[in-house]
């Protein structure tokens, strides 16, 4: 099983396929296992790509009505990728996947107000994506540093999820699945809903949070474990070292008018029985005394 | 980007949102002439981004012509907590019976723009908020609607503005939405908005930040970024599209990814080191980018060794090793070098750097206490 995949029936789309990002990803995900059935970039429909296996699309609605596609991944540049989350929302997707990273923060509080009012997931923007092994990954985890298991994955960056699913895998822990939620200010799903996806998905017996410095959703995950979380979750929350007022590079990782410590979030998750690992290698050995 | 006042000002002025008289002066005769033209008592701003200016002594009241001369030569050239002051804002000093807040920002919680009033408004309104956060009050704004008369309304209301008043607090705040939602801004604040002995509202101060993903739809703001806020290496860093922040420490740290490079921050501090930077070098970073990152790194005085850990996804091992070997090649230098390389490419990486006699590690555990171990090693 894996969570938010369409009982693993998933039918793929990349917007921004023929895109430098868009195509290198494309080949990487196809050679996982992903079933990918098309492609839009506006202006080259007609053409087919990766090998001569999947058509390009001029629009999301042209693709859907002829390959059935029920998910998208995003690749299309900044200043465009509000427009394309609206438009695979307007066509019916309804389980939409960002990896831009840098769009406008207007743009998505337009963007959240249209999806909520529709029965869609969107991951990210800022995304890595998801992998669920061992033939669904979506954006751009590398395939190679996890394989199938029972540790579910959630978490705000892209390369510190990296370093701790391999770790996890050198220690010989698979994943049930890696997701990341994005690095900014406003995305369109939170740990909350990606931990309830992990307490009903039968595959998965235990939870690893990686969190940072920033905002409050961790606080707000904390209080969801508290009262909804039955499974065992480790935690781990970067930035203890970074000062305040500084933004590390994430838009939405800086600590504000003393909101968003990496204190306040241990805490908060301490408090709610998650433990904590104090560095990312760390979250494999806490695993293994559970 | 941050916004001096004098700059949010200007912006508020094209939203019909009053502001006292005023103009900028960069020399002490300029703002004497300026208060000669004013003809009454005023106030010598200076501009600097940094909150707190006014008990930092960067805010006089001055009766004269004269005074302004002089006081503005004291503070022009100057510094106020450690920042140049360039220019000042010389405004006619305004009389006024009420001190208001007025902010608004983007609330990541709700996905909505959060509008923001208090009657206790002035300088110390984040201690209000502390203290007694019953005085502030609080809407929330749908993006897709607007700012409703109604909701500005009840908040003139809530913040106890005399009826005579509503009306314009409405158009004012709702102007104020305007220029936030067409700057794309993030925050916009008026502190304090007063109301002055003729009874009318004036935006005492002014401050905006705008969103920098969305620069590219206002290039009239992207020449005036203040940057004498921004270290040097920051500013050098920003061109090549790295992301780095000066720390204290002196361990140099390059890592591609933000999250990952404030772990590799975290397990130094916790293995008893002190990191001497943040350092993202990005996705896909090529060898000339990697080399600026070292050629900045190396350029930190207080760094007595250099950590590098790379996850390789899009960025790849090789491209990092050939960046290092570069700068290595053009900087000669005695400090020692923990490098790690995991993920896309890493066998051709090492190769690389196989002769260039670097300690290497395969672990991020194993190269932050190496790292560590060195920083300590090399003190004099």
């Amino acid at each position: 099983m894996t969570i938010l995949t369409h009982n693993n029936e998933t039918r793929l789309l990349v917007q921004g396929i023929t895109g430098h990002e868009g195509s290198f990803h494309s080949q990487q995900m196809l050679s996982y296992g992903t079933n990918i059935v098309a492609g839009v970039t506006p202006g080259k429909g007609g053409e087919w790509v990766l090998g001569g296996k999947v058509p390009v699309f001029d629009s999301v609605h042209s693709a859907v009505d002829v390959t059935g596609a029920n998910t998208s991944v995003i690749f299309v540049p900044a200043r465009f990728a509000g427009d394309s989350i609206l438009e695979a929302a307007d066509a019916g997707i309804d389980l939409i996947i960002c990896i831009t990273e840098g769009v406008p923060v207007r743009e998505m509080l337009h963007v959240k107000q249209m999806i909520e009012r529709k029965e869609i997931t969107l991951i990210g923007p800022n995304s890595p994506g998801l992998i669920s092994p061992p033939h669904t990954k979506i954006g751009i985890i590398p395939g190679n540093i996890t394989f199938e298991g029972s540790v579910g994955v959630v978490s705000r960056s892209g390369t510190l999820t990296y370093e701790v699913v391999y770790a996890l895998k050198q220690a010989g822990i698979g994943t049930s699945t890696c997701l990341g939620i994005g690095g900014d200010p406003i995305i369109g799903t939170s740990f909350t809903t990606v931990l309830s996806h992990f307490e009903s998905d039968s595959q998965t017996d235990l939870i690893v949070m990686i969190g940072e410095i920033g905002g409050q959703d961790e606080e707000e995950a904390a209080d969801f474990i508290t009262s909804n979380v039955t499974k065992p979750v480790v935690g781990f929350i970067a930035g203890q070292a970074a000062p305040p007022n500084k933004r590390m590079g994430h838009a939405g990782a800086i600590i504000e008018g003393g909101v968003g410590t990496a204190e306040s979030k241990i805490n908060a998750l301490s408090e709610a029985g998650v433990r904590i690992a104090r560095y990312p290698e760390e979250i494999p050995a806490i695993i293994a005394k559970l | 980007m941050r916004l001096h006042e004098y700059q949010s000002k200007e912006i508020f002025t094209t939203y019909d949102i009053p502001i006292p008289r005023g103009k900028l002066a960069s020399t002490p005769e300029e703002a004497k002439l300026i208060a000669e033209e004013l003809n009454c008592a005023v106030v010598l701003k200076a501009q600097v981004l940094v909150g707190g200016r006014g008990k930092a002594g960067g805010i006089r009241l001055v009766r004269t012509p004269y005074d302004a001369e002089e006081e503005a030569s004291k503070i022009l050239g100057g510094r106020i907590k450690d920042l140049p002051v360039r220019r000042l804002l010389v405004e006619e000093a305004v009389n006024f019976n009420q001190e208001i807040y007025l902010g608004m920002t983007v609330e990541r919680k709700s996905g909505q723009t959060l509008l923001i009033a208090s009657a206790a408004g002035g300088v110390d309104i984040e201690e209000v908020a502390r203290s007694t956060p019953e005085k502030i009050s609080r809407i929330r704004v749908n993006p897709l609607l607007g700012l409703r008369d109604f909701q500005a309304r009840n908040l003139a209301s809530e913040i106890e503005i005399s009826r005579e008043l509503w009306r314009s607090f409405i158009i004012l705040t709702q102007n104020l939405y305007r220029a936030y939602t067409d700057l794309d801004a993030t925050l916009a604040e008026i502190n304090p908005l007063v109301v002055t002995t003729e009874q009318r509202f004036i935006a005492l101060d002014g401050k905006m930040i705008l969103d920098d993903n969305a620069l590219f739809r206002h290039p009239e703001f992207v020449d005036k970024r203040d940057i004498s806020a921004e270290q040097p290496e920051e500013l050098e860093a920003r061109k090549f599209g790295l992301s780095y922040i000066k720390l204290e420490g002196n361990i140099g740290c390059l890592v591609n990814g933000a999250g990952l490079a404030m772990a590799t921050m975290d397990i130094i501090q916790h293995k008893g080191g002190n990191p001497a930077n943040f350092l993202d070098i990005g996705g896909g970073a090529s060898a000339e980018k990697v080399a600026a990152a070292l050629r900045i790194i190396l350029a930190d005085k207080n760094v007595r060794t250099v950590l590098i850990n790379i996850f390789g996804g899009i960025t790849r091992c090789d491209e990092v090793a050939k960046g290092i070997q570069q700068a290595l090649q053009e900087i000669a230098t005695d400090i020692p070098f923990v490098i790690r390389l995991v993920g896309t490419n890493e066998v051709e990486g090492r190769a690389i750097l196989a002769s260039a006699n670097l300690d290497t590690a395969e672990t991020l555990q194993e190269a932050a206490e190496k790292a560590v171990a060195m920083s300590k090693e090399s003190l004099p």
